[in-house]
């Protein structure tokens, strides 16, 4: 009897399921251009690290959007033996342009860049001369330091904090940036805001060690929040949701400093406790490079992105665009034509030369 | 099956009757064949569960395929199409598995596959080793992991701290490597000897403390690629790296020597296990520990010095990886999972040396094949971690596979049990 009605049951899902219509199969293959086909290889973190990954892959989805010839395609890595098979097996697949995401896969692009000269490569955030590899670095040290002096004047207990995945220029970059703001800061309404989980003079501070556990990202939080800090800039891709999570369990009291794509978009969850995003715009970046490819246009060389080009920038403050003064909002805009301009320079040693 | 065409073989008359309690054994070479192919041997049990995992993937590629879920969508306004689409993704996904295991015609070599599944197989055969070993001597070591991860530090260490010539240079690498792992697989096996601590804890333990060095180790000054911005070591020099084998051909073709390292390995192993005095106590220590001692053999030295042994297999696993794939320097992921893969292949093999061989083949093959099917079809990776977990839950389960395919009462059932003595 039992069965008979899990079968009825079973039956009536799937019949309600099943019972839409069969769609028109002439749609789709809109182009009648040449197909241009953009690959690309993840690395460790997988295509929905909410990070970099995650960035690269929607700036190949918003180049397919703007041009529809454009076919794409992602390979993911479990480890970083993956990638020299992940880009050869790309090879086979006949793409126009293979995308590696991550400077950990330098080697691997450098190796299958010299075995096949007649292939296009593109890397984020490493810079191979090779002809056949179009090389994509940001010098996100220039959003991060909007991003610490914006932390500086939010701050009510005077002490905010940055906490790195690993001790990598690619991280560090943004914790030299918040840093070297929040300085700034200091220095201008001499103001006494002290940074926690970063040292940018000794390069020394507070690592996870991981871009993934989010446990870690919650006990790190905890404990600088134990410390008195009250705006937090994780930089550790999924690993940051841990703080996230924590500052929304704080219910207000501290709030989060989110990096690489709009916090509010990617982890759309945890919106109400990020002030702004510190943006890479590896999307843009991404997206304008495959464009162009598809166009037929040569890509070589390398592209840095800077406040100037928006390849960094620093996202809108979404939820706390009430609670940001507006003098404050006033001062990060001069602040970011300033840099802009070259009239304040960035320290930071891991700037892409 | 051509043996039904054979004439009957001129055999003997049974003159001893058949026991009353035991199905007569048919002695005809086609009739032995039927009988293996249906009673629940290990090997028919390993290769239908092959069998059954594959079927059980079926559902999920096409449960993944986005076109065949929409074609599920319209069920009853076109029935067909949904079983056409179904059939077009499984189809698309074993074939792209078959090309990138076996071979495919897109590559530029007729190598360019089997040289991936024996690239991927060969670190998985010394930790499948490495797991087969402790369990022949009734451990349980999990911490193939760890001791890999030292094999591959002290290799690449040795790779570019010291300067030899070549063959030299690689051969110290590999020695270093060996030792790197023998001693992380000692510790262990040291405690568990002295003071009784399970190495199941300590090996688990052991794993996460050698994962986080190798994070730190990375990224300290003097150990970090001055010339790189991320989380790289410096890289082996030339000559301590393992030579490509069909480097001549074209295609970029990553086999290399650990393979055939790996082979010798399997081979040691069978001799050591078989053969040599310390693998007849081991095998003794491990059917029975007390009875072992009461025969005079000093088990807790065997358990230590299994480890060890046990520990450098894997640490040359972990070397064939850092000292045989590019970057050829060490990264916090450069060994990916082969320790705990190696666990799978151990199983797989059911802790035989040769098959632990074979299992590693089967896992090579896998994961070369699911490379392709990610760049082929978009079927996830992960699809070969279901696959491979899927295996072992049908292997350590010999009833489920027994009912399903309707097999007779064998040996599989004992088999797994000494699998389990580790515990």
């Amino acid at each position: 009897m039992r069965i008979v009605a899990v079968l009825a049951i079973g039956g009536l899902a799937l019949s309600a399921a099943a019972c839409g219509d069969k769609p028109s199969s002439n749609n789709g293959s809109s182009g009648n251009g040449k197909k241009y086909k953009a690959c690309m290889v993840t690395d460790v973190g997988g295509i929905d690290d909410k990070s970099f990954n995650t960035s690269a892959w929607q700036g190949l989805q918003d180049a397919k959007a703007a041009n529809g010839n454009i076919e794409i395609k992602y390979s993911a890595s479990k480890a970083e033996t993956d990638y020299q098979p992940n880009l050869n097996a790309l090879v086979t697949e006949k793409c126009d342009l293979i995308l590696a995401v991550g400077g950990l896969m330098t080697d691997a692009t450098k190796a299958a860049a010299a075995a096949n000269p007649a292939q296009k490569f593109a890397i984020i955030d490493s810079n191979i001369p090779a002809a056949n590899v179009y090389s994509m670095q940001f010098n996100t040290a220039q959003a991060g330091f909007l991003a610490g002096y914006l932390a500086a004047g939010s701050s009510k207990s005077g002490k905010v904090a940055t906490w790195g995945g690993l001790k990598i220029p690619p991280v560090t970059i943004f914790m030299d940036g918040f840093a070297e703001g929040v300085a700034h800061y200091n220095k201008v309404k001499s103001k006494t805001v002290a940074v926690l989980g970063w040292d940018n003079k000794s390069q020394e501070g507070l690592f996870a060690g991981s871009f993934t556990d989010q446990n870690k990202g919650k006990q790190l939080a905890e404990q600088l929040v134990a410390q008195g800090a009250d705006v937090i800039m994780p930089v550790a891709g999924g690993a940051g949701l841990g703080t996230a999570s924590a500052a929304q369990a704080s219910g207000g009291k501290t709030s989060v400093i989110w990096v690489d794509a709009d916090g509010c978009k990617s982890a759309a969850q945890y919106c109400d406790v990020f002030m702004t995003t510190v943006v890479k715009n590896i999307a843009g970046a991404v997206k304008d490079a495959v464009v162009a490819g598809a166009d037929g246009k040569a890509l070589t060389g390398a592209f840095t992105g800077v406040l100037g080009n928006n390849g960094v920038s620093l996202a809108p403050y979404n939820k706390f665009d009430s609670k940001v003064p507006a003098e404050l909002k006033t001062e990060i805009d001069a602040l970011k034509k300033d840099i802009v301009d070259g009239k304040i320079k960035i320290e930071s040693p891991a700037q892409p030369k | 099956m051509t043996d039904e065409a054979k004439p009957p073989a001129a055999e003997p008359e049974r003159t001893v009757p058949p026991e009353k309690d035991v199905a007569p054994r048919p002695n005809r070479p086609f009739r032995i064949f039927i009988e293996e192919l249906t009673t629940a041997s290990t090997f028919m049990v390993t290769v239908l569960a092959v069998v059954l995992a594959l079927l059980v993937g079926s559902i999920l590629v096409i449960i993944s395929n986005d076109s065949a879920r929409e074609a599920w969508g319209y069920f009853f306004a076109a029935p067909l199409d949904a079983f056409e689409m179904s059939w077009y993704a499984v189809r698309d996904a074993y074939v792209a598995l078959f090309q990138g295991a076996i071979y495919d015609p897109a590559k530029p070599s007729a190598w360019g596959s089997i040289s991936e599944t024996l690239t991927y197989a060969a670190p998985l055969t010394f930790t499948g080793l490495s797991v087969a070993l402790a369990f022949r001597a009734g451990l349980f070591n999990i911490g193939a992991q760890g001791q890999a991860v030292f094999g591959a530090i002290f290799g690449v260490l040795a790779g570019f701290l010291l300067h030899l010539p070549p063959v030299l240079h690689m051969l110290v690498a590999l020695v270093c490597a060996l030792i790197g792992g023998a001693l992380w697989g000692f510790i262990p096996g040291i405690l568990k000897a002295k003071t009784g601590a399970h190495e199941v804890i300590t090996t688990i333990m052991l794993n996460n403390i050698a994962g986080i060095f190798l994070i730190w180790l990375v990224v300290q000054k003097g150990f970090q690629n001055p010339e790189r911005t991320d989380a790289i070591s410096k890289s082996a020099e030339e000559n301590a790296r393992l030579p490509r084998l069909l480097g001549f051909l074209e295609g970029d073709l990553r086999v290399n020597l650990a393979i055939v390292l790996a082979v010798l390995a399997a081979a040691g192993v069978s001799w050591l296990l078989n053969r040599s005095t310390f693998g007849f106590e081991l095998r003794a220590v491990g059917g029975n520990p007390d009875a072992a001692k009461t025969a005079g053999m000093n088990v807790a030295m065997t358990y230590a010095l299994v480890m060890a042994v046990a520990g450098g297999l894997a640490g040359l696993g972990g070397a064939s990886m850092s000292l045989g794939l590019l970057p050829f320097a060490l990264t916090p992921g450069v060994i990916a999972n082969i320790g705990f893969d190696g666990i799978t292949v151990a199983l797989l093999g059911r802790a035989k040396p040769w098959g632990v061989l074979a299992g590693a083949l089967l896992m090579g093959g896998l994961q070369a094949g699911a490379v392709k099917m990610n760049a082929v079809g978009g079927v996830p990776t992960d699809m070969v971690y279901v696959l491979q977990a899927l295996i072992v839950i049908f292997i350590a389960a010999p009833a489920l596979i027994k009912t399903v395919f309707r097999l007779r009462d064998g040996k599989a059932s004992r088999s797994t049990a000494t699998l389990a003595k580790g515990w």
